[in-house]
């Protein structure tokens, strides 16, 4: 509130030296300059303020390179200077250019100035020519509340033209207004009516914060605002729950599709299944890290290239793991799993070894970061990538089996391998490129999970009980049963997770998978037919 | 075949001893010390501990070149639990009883640290530990170089009730589901009502080990802060958890200027998996950050980058908790002119050593240490900015005075010999 205050005064001093503003200007700045040479917070706060009020050309220039951490402060010089984007120097009291002394520090910040600095970015762009730079001014004026942003927002008001940033500018406005306690009454009703309107949740955090200073009818209207967004909330909660779980059950559907092969076609307990997973994305940290040296500039497109790479590296591995290891033990059950769990520890620590026991950084492509608001919902993009990525990975899969005559041939191995064999198929081939293909879609999966979670030798881990869920409660060997349990399993842990938190959310899910299992052990959709029977 | 093999091999023996033998002619008198060094190398844990056991190796190298610990050259014992905690007191009592270590740097959890205790009870050995812990407990065998809750957690919520932390009014605290969070959050719960923060207030979240699905409880974060009050998150998240919960965070657009999280786990090396420009201005409380500015701290890093050949290592508060215990060890153990550990244990209490923040660290008589109290604000480089630290050494505090069972104890093994000395009854455990 103090800063408020300040930043108030100092606009009104601005007002007032309108006429002399030539010598106000370099005044402020010089002063400006002296604050932050203080190299405290505090000193800092008013050095912003006193920037904000003097009106220079290359004021807004100066707060955004405070905000980027480019203002630096050289006690030798006695003088402030800020980098352009390009690292081209600047004097802050003149906006020349400048070389930057040595001594230069960065004027540091903390949260509490980062907001004083958007606060006051907001004032001063509210009339931007960039139409983006304006919705931000708009909504950090919003945030704000600052009341001498008032007429700038009328002003701003009375020329724009995009209806959002009008949405955006008449909210800072009503904000301004609900909390000015002078306004008249009719206006500060009228700006509840803007707010409640909007019916996000900043909104709701507005009115909520009205409430207790409120008295007479602008309480009664504030409280039915209040009532009228939670209503909204509430269906959009519904719909949020059922995003998020579609979400999760992507990812453990795009986990388990690989298993759904090993383990559901060919039938070998695969405990080296997220292992693949984690070859993957450790395939698409390479590919980036290449990317990064050799083209930045296409950094972008990095991960669309992992992801057949990521394929053909991992189906590699697991046509090495059929022919070296699994393809002596069919039959086997329990010495597969013994086997592939050995085999899982191994990948595990020889990654450890290669790549370090820490997390590796895969950055997200622009187009992946960031969120934007459907219907009222919170969807963000990355989510959204791997929800339509995993649906192009199920259905390209199920062409695969279905279409190709690999798919055939796998199809009729698993179900009679020696009637295959009388046929002429050599089944062999076939069990190896069919583990291979199961390899190479975990492979993929490595890909997408590289966005959400950590890129460490332990990424499989997380993802083995989880796949096994899965493939086992869809029914084994069905791929739309997989593809209806991931979701069913996804959807029904973000319903559980609100209410019984996510650890015991866990364990209801997995007493009622076992409950399930004993009721229908060959899950939701079995097989029929004489295969099942062998 | 098989003979000539043998003989080959027996000969490669034989001259490795006589090399080995050449190597170190100054310290031919006398038998070496050894130091066993107990963290993961493998499974879930060997992400944070593997540097640990780098650290210790540069240290005791260092030492050596320095001409060694009475006149006799250090060596290091490596073993590996492997993250697993029942081989945490497997792996302890063969340092002790096989590998006669004169002390023993190692664990990282704290229910590592608890499977090992009984055996360096039993076994009577010294144990470091570096990390940042829960408290509610001090034994004689063990030293504690990381944060008492004290020291860490209630500075943070004190800072974040500041002005400059943006006083914050509504709390979520938010942990992995085991016993540091659970314990922490406690205290930081009796703490935070006994400030006048109401119920209502206050949100406890627990999640899983690994957790990777944050998209319902960073949303619930979102919509428990937009009651008009100001909202913090106390976050003592652990392990690879924080990384799908931080980018998360970054892609609902939860900035530090709306909703600000402090973390307790989260350290230089944690944040090297993320991209934290969607993080700038999340906090964490630690004792230590590689960005203070300090000649000691300079040399360290300098000498830590030139050890892993890596011009991008990192340093962190662990490894810091380490310099200073290992630091300590060697001056206690020069003070007392002897590795008897007995001796070497009551020698350690009142011993000074710098620490990398630029103040002298103590030893303290409940086996806890002095350190200075830093919040950091993330950078865009995943470094830390120190926005706030305390003026002087905080000194740990074994029990804490916020919990009803734990206010009376004490502990003090120079004059009372107790770890739990209780002050209302007036005895011993």
């Amino acid at each position: 509130m103090r800063l408020l205050a300040l930043i108030r005064v100092a606009l009104s001093a601005l007002a007032l030296f309108l006429l002399f503003a030539p010598m106000a200007k370099a005044q402020g700045l010089e002063a400006a300059v002296e604050k932050f040479l203080a190299d405290s917070f505090s000193e800092t706060e008013a050095g912003i303020a006193l920037v904000a009020a003097s009106g220079a050309a290359h004021g807004v220039e100066a707060l955004q390179a405070l905000a980027d951490r480019r203002l630096l402060a050289s006690g030798s010089a006695k003088a402030v200077f800020y980098r352009d984007n390009s690292g081209k120097g600047f004097d802050l009291k003149s906006g020349q250019p400048a070389d930057i002394p040595a001594d230069a520090g960065l004027v540091r910040l903390n949260n509490r100035l980062r907001g004083v600095v958007q606060a006051a970015l907001g004032t001063m762009t509210l009339l931007s020519p960039d139409p983006a730079q304006r919705l931000r001014a708009a909504q950090s004026v919003f945030k704000s509340r600052d009341a001498a942003a008032l007429p700038a927002l009328e002003q701003a008001l009375t020329k724009e033209t995009n209806p959002k940033i009008r949405a955006a500018l008449s909210e800072a406005r009503a904000a301004i207004i609900l909390f000015d306690s002078k306004a008249p009454e009719t206006e500060r009703l009228a700006a509840i009516n803007v707010i409640a309107e909007s019916g996000d949740q900043d909104s709701l955090a507005l009115l909520r914060q009205i409430l207790p200073q409120a008295s007479g009818a602008l309480k009664t209207i504030a409280e039915q605002g209040i009532a009228s967004i939670e209503r909204r909330q509430q269906f959009r909660q519904a719909g949020q729950t059922i995003w998020f779980g579609i979400s999760l059950g992507s990812v453990l559907l795009l986990a388990a599709i690989g298993l759904a092969i090993t383990f559901g076609v060919m039938g070998i307990i695969n405990m080296a299944h997220g292992e693949m997973v984690m070859i993957g994305a450790y395939v698409t940290f390479v590919t980036q890290e290449v990317f990064r040296a050799k083209a930045p500039h296409l950094l972008d497109w990095s991960l669309p290239i992992a992801i057949p790479l990521a394929f053909l590296v991992t189906g590699l591995v697991g046509i090495l793991i059929e022919r070296g290891v699994i393809r002596f033990l069919y039959g086997r059950p329990l010495e597969t799993l013994l086997a592939t769990f050995g085999l899982s520890l191994m990948l595990q620590q020889a990654t450890r070894t290669w790549f370090g026991p820490t997390n590796r950084e895969v950055s997200a492509p622009s187009y992946m970061s960031g969120s934007f608001e459907f219907l009222g919902l919170q969807i963000t993009y990355g989510r959204l990538w791997i929800v339509a990525f995993t649906f192009v990975v199920f259905f390209a899969l199920l062409i695969v089996l279905k279409a190709t005559s690999l798919g055939l041939q796998m199809r009729a191995v698993t179900q009679n391998r020696r009637m295959a064999a009388a046929m002429g198929i050599r089944t062999r081939f076939v069990d190896a490129m069919t583990f291979g293909l199961g390899s190479g879609i975990a492979g993929i999966a490595g890909v997408a999970l590289s966005q959400i979670d950590n890129v460490s030798p332990n990424l499989g881990q997380n993802y083995i009980i989880d796949s096994f869920m899965v493939v086992v409660f869809g029914g084994v060997g069905n791929l739309w049963g997989t593809l209806i349990s991931a979701f069913t399993l996804g959807i029904a842990n973000k319903i559980l997770e609100p209410f019984a938190g996510a650890v015991l959310g866990k364990i209801l899910i997995l007493v009622l998978l076992i409950l399930f299992i004993q009721k229908r052990p060959r899950g939701l959709f079995a097989l029929k037919g004489r295969a099942v029977e062998q | 075949m098989r003979f000539t093999r043998r003989g080959v091999l027996g000969a490669a023996l034989g001259g490795a001893a006589v090399m080995a033998s050449g190597v170190r002619p100054s310290f031919a008198q006398a038998a070496p010390i050894k130091v066993g060094i107990l963290h993961s190398l493998s499974g879930t844990m060997a992400i944070s501990e593997t540097t640990l056991k780098d650290v210790m190796l540069m240290l005791i190298e260092q030492q050596n070149a320095k001409g060694g610990l009475l006149g006799r050259k250090l060596e290091p014992v490596v073993v590996d639990p492997a993250s697993n905690w029942p081989l945490f007191a497997e792996k302890a009592r063969e340092l002790i009883s096989q590998h006669k270590v004169s002390s023993v740097f190692g664990c990282w959890t704290s229910v590592s640290r608890k499977s090992v205790l009984p055996v360096f009870k039993e076994l009577n050995n010294i144990l470091f530990y570096p990390v940042q812990y829960e408290g509610e407990e001090s034994e004689r065998n063990v030293f504690y170089t990381g944060a008492a809750p004290n020291q860490q957690a209630i500075p943070a919520v004190d800072y974040l009730m500041s002005k400059d932390g943006g006083e914050v009014k509504r709390w979520v605290l938010a942990g992995t589901d085991y016993v540091y969070p659970r314990t922490t959050n406690r205290i930081l719960e009796a703490y935070l009502l006994s400030k006048g923060v109401s119920k209502d207030d206050i949100v406890v979240n627990y999640t899983p080990f690994g957790h990777s699905d944050w998209q319902t409880i960073v949303s619930d974060i979102k919509k428990f802060g937009m009651a008009g009050k100001k909202t913090g998150v106390v976050s003592t998240i652990n392990g690879d958890a924080n990384v799908p919960f931080y980018k998360e965070l970054g892609n609902q657009g939860i900035k530090a200027t709306d909703i600000p999280v402090v973390a307790f786990s989260v350290g230089e090396e944690e944040l090297a998996g993320i991209d934290t420009k969607p993080l700038v201005g999340h906090l964490a409380a630690w004792n230590y950050f590689q960005s203070v500015k300090n000649p000691t701290n300079e040399a360290f890093i300098k000498a830590w980058k030139a050890y892993k050949k890596n011009d991008k290592a990192v340093t962190n508060d662990p490894m810091e908790a380490h310099v200073i215990g290992f630091n300590m060890w060697v001056k206690a153990v020069e003070k007392a002119g002897t590795v008897d550990i007995d001796k070497v244990i009551d020698t350690l209490p009142g011993i000074e050593a710098p620490n990398l923040t630029g103040g002298v660290s103590k030893m303290l008589a409940n086996h806890h240490i002095t350190k200075p109290v830093l919040i950091g604000e993330v950078r865009a480089d995943g470094q830390f900015d120190v926005v706030w630290q305390t003026k002087d050494l905080v000194p740990g505090d074994a029990w804490t005075d916020h919990l009803p069972g734990s206010k009376d104890l004490e502990a003090d093994w120079v004059t009372l010999k107790c770890g739990n000395y209780n002050t209302a009854l007036k005895k011993c455990g």
